[in-house]
């Protein structure tokens, strides 16, 4: 059944394993084990996250291809459950609308930058989404009747997705039982869909022919697979799927703008993800999205309390200061790149 | 027999033929004439002609480095915006110390400081050039896909160096007082340096086409570009022209970062990446490696840029999206595709 529902696709190492189940009841529990406000987003970002990181793995990890326009589908997705909400008041046939125009378009985008581009080298690919996404972000932030511009669209949800919802009067186990939990699970179980379809895809056949293709893209069309169409249909899943990924973080954030969603530092973000969880493998999407992001909350701290003890040393302390995060993460890129490019993942495996 | 039966037989192009393969030429002088007919006012149109000439050519400028060193290396540097970043931190630290020059009205102490802080910058970034290419990029030569990625997290680290270095606030810092202010020709306004742009970036695209036509590395150069191995194979050390070719090209990114920093009169650690995406459309409607068609590439951006800014500010950018598209509809490769020799 669980084989199953992982499409085959086992963790294949004990440690991983454990990490894997870790990571995931820990999300499940999440509001009881780690009650507040803070840790509660932490969580939710993560579910969103992974969802968005093992999309790009599709992408990155699965067929070889590099895109930087990875953020301009979540943005889309984003953009088109906010309009919704915005425009047609706090309603699920709002939410449902706005989601499914977001995935629509997402995938329409992405099949006319696969059609313009992915004929030619993987560096032009690359370029290409790069311009085309950085002109999204500008243009989204000038149109500012439809997106909001750079101040974003903040609006209302259904009432009972917001934290004035109560279920039950009491708290359980310490919790409040509201509305903003009933948010958390659905981003929670929507993401853990969304990542067995991934999942799913990946170890189908059409998912054999994406690997074949990023091993030796000319020896999968001398056998007979149109290398162009897989990588477009690669292009546009991904799409989709990040596009759903962005709706989720529309619903959870109650607040949709181009730094949430379009800035090309998340796509930083996401590259350094992938590569450091490990590339062409799903599973590398979580221990990286799960890695990055409690990183990014709790390294700073750690590097606060160095930098406190370094202090009198002028460059090193600048060097360690929270705000260096960064710079340290980068580095960390860069050398699992050579020399450990699986991943944490490859590393847990021993390949 | 007789040998008149075989005669040579020259093969002429027909004239539609010359014109096909002079046609990107003519697009800088359409794109000129549409702007005119667009804007209707020929002062408003000489300004914003010299502002696009000038914003051409400092692109020019950053994108030329990029270009070649795809062409010799086959390897794409993204991380080339960094040194964009690094150059103009490292010439503004220069002008910054020169305070007094740049605020007399001399202007030979002007052109004195903005040389000083141009070839510190350019050895700044010609120095982390070669710690670059030795540290990230030569260990995934011929790799494409781990060269995006791990340029990328040099791009990432650099920028975080430089806030290290610098700190993480934006510097602001007037230009030298003999290029402020414009000049006034023919009713129309036209900044100072501007012209000084203009001027720089010509004399840098007549250099190049010099050295790389006329010298003898040049010659190496295009060899390379044509075939590696085979210069190789002919006893040339490639290697070391590689890294040449890799620290002249991060070295003019830090000319055009001053250049382009003096004309923002801002600088971010985040300016580089910024500027980056005009650099890759240029380069990508130029053809990879093209030194002609980059040149072409970014008079073209330049020039929609402030046409389309004036007309209809919010499509600026868009504007030279939708060109590249045209352009990769009539030429896929890009107006000048380099011919490599595999």
């Amino acid at each position: 059944m669980i084989v199953k529902l992982l499409s085959g696709d086992r963790p294949r190492s004990k440690m991983l394993s454990a990490v894997l189940l870790l990571i995931l009841f820990g999300l499940l529990f999440a509001p009881f084990l780690f009650p507040g406000t803070r840790s509660l987003d932490t969580a939710a970002r993560i579910c969103i996250f992974i969802v968005l990181v093992a999309s790009y793995d599709l992408l990155l990890g699965y067929t070889g291809v590099v895109s930087f326009a990875h953020t301009m589908f979540f943005g889309i997705g984003a953009y088109g459950t906010a309009i919704a909400l915005v425009n047609m008041g706090a309603s699920y046939s709002a939410i449902a609308l706005g989601t499914v125009c977001g995935a629509l378009v997402a995938g329409a985008f992405a099949f006319v930058i696969a059609l313009f581009s992915l004929r030619v080298k993987a560096i032009f690919f690359a370029m290409m989404t790069l311009a085309v996404a950085s002109a999204f972000l500008v243009l989204v932030s000038q149109l500012s009747g439809f997106t909001g511009g750079e101040d974003g669209l903040s609006y209302r949800i259904p009432r009972e997705m917001t934290p004035a919802f109560k279920l039950v009067k009491e708290k359980v186990l310490g919790v409040r039982l509201n509305g903003k939990l009933i948010t958390y699970y659905v981003v929670f179980f929507s993401s853990l869909c969304l990542f067995l379809v991934l999942l799913r895809m990946v170890n189908s056949p059409f998912g054999r022919v994406l690997q074949a293709i990023r091993e030796n893209a000319f020896r999968a069309e001398a056998i007979g697979y149109k290398v162009v169409r897989y990588r477009s249909v690669a292009t546009i899943l991904s799409a989709v799927m990040a596009a759903l990924a962005g709706s989720l973080m529309a619903l959870w954030l109650r607040y949709t703008g181009p730094a949430t969603t379009l800035s090309m530092d998340i796509m930083v973000d996401i590259l350094l993800m992938v590569v450091i969880g490990g590339m062409g493998s799903m599973y590398g999407a979580v221990i990286g999205a799960v890695l990055f992001l409690l990183t990014q909350s709790y390294l700073q701290n750690l590097l606060g309390l160095l930098q406190e003890s370094l202090g009198s040393l002028p460059i090193v302390s600048e060097v360690v200061s929270p705000e260096r995060w960064l710079l340290w993460l980068g580095m960390l890129f860069i050398c699992s790149i050579y020399w450990f490019p699986k991943g944490i993942v490859g590393r847990l495996r021993g390949t | 027999m007789s040998d008149s039966l075989i005669k040579p037989r020259i093969e002429r192009p027909s004239l539609s033929q010359t014109i096909e393969a002079k046609a990107p030429l003519l697009l800088v002088p359409v794109l000129m004439v549409i702007g005119l007919l667009a804007i209707g006012s020929g002062s408003t149109w000489l300004t914003l002609t010299a502002a696009g000439l000038a914003m051409g050519m400092m692109i020019f400028i950053m994108a030329s480095g990029l270009t070649v060193i795809f062409g010799l290396m086959d390897v794409i540097n993204f991380g080339h915006g960094a040194f964009i970043s690094l150059g103009a931190f490292a010439g503004f630290t220069i002008l910054g110390l020169l305070g007094g020059w740049i605020e007399s009205p001399s202007i030979a102490l002007n052109l004195g400081a903005v040389l000083l802080a141009v070839a510190f910058a350019m050895l700044v970034t010609g120095l982390a050039g070669y710690g670059f290419e030795r540290l990230i990029v030569k260990p995934v030569y011929g790799q494409h896909l781990k060269q995006i990625l791990v340029t990328m997290g040099g791009l990432v680290v650099t920028q975080q160096l430089i806030y290290v270095i610098w700190g993480p606030d934006e510097i602001v810092l007037a230009r030298p007082a003999a290029f402020q202010g414009s000049f006034v020709v023919l009713g129309a306004a036209i900044e100072k340096y501007r012209v000084l742009a203009i001027v720089i970036g010509l004399a840098l695209f007549v250099a190049m086409r010099l050295v790389l036509n006329r010298t003898r590395i040049g010659l190496l150069v295009r060899a390379g570009v044509q075939n590696g191995e085979m210069v190789e194979a002919l006893g040339y050390p490639i290697e070391k022209l590689f890294l040449a070719v890799f620290m002249v090209g991060c070295a003019l990114a830090g000319l055009g970062g001053v250049m382009w920093g003096m004309y923002q009169e801002t600088i971010t650690a985040h300016m580089g990446a910024e500027v980056m995406i005009s650099v890759f459309i240029v380069v990508i409607i130029g053809g990879l490696g093209s030194i002609e068609g980059c040149f072409i590439g970014a008079m073209l951006v330049g020039l929609l840029t402030n046409y389309t800014g004036f007309l209809i500010p919010k499509l600026a950018l868009v504007s030279t999206i939708m060109l590249m598209g045209a352009v990769l509809m009539w030429r896929p490769q890009g107006l000048y595709p380099v011919v490599k020799a595999h």
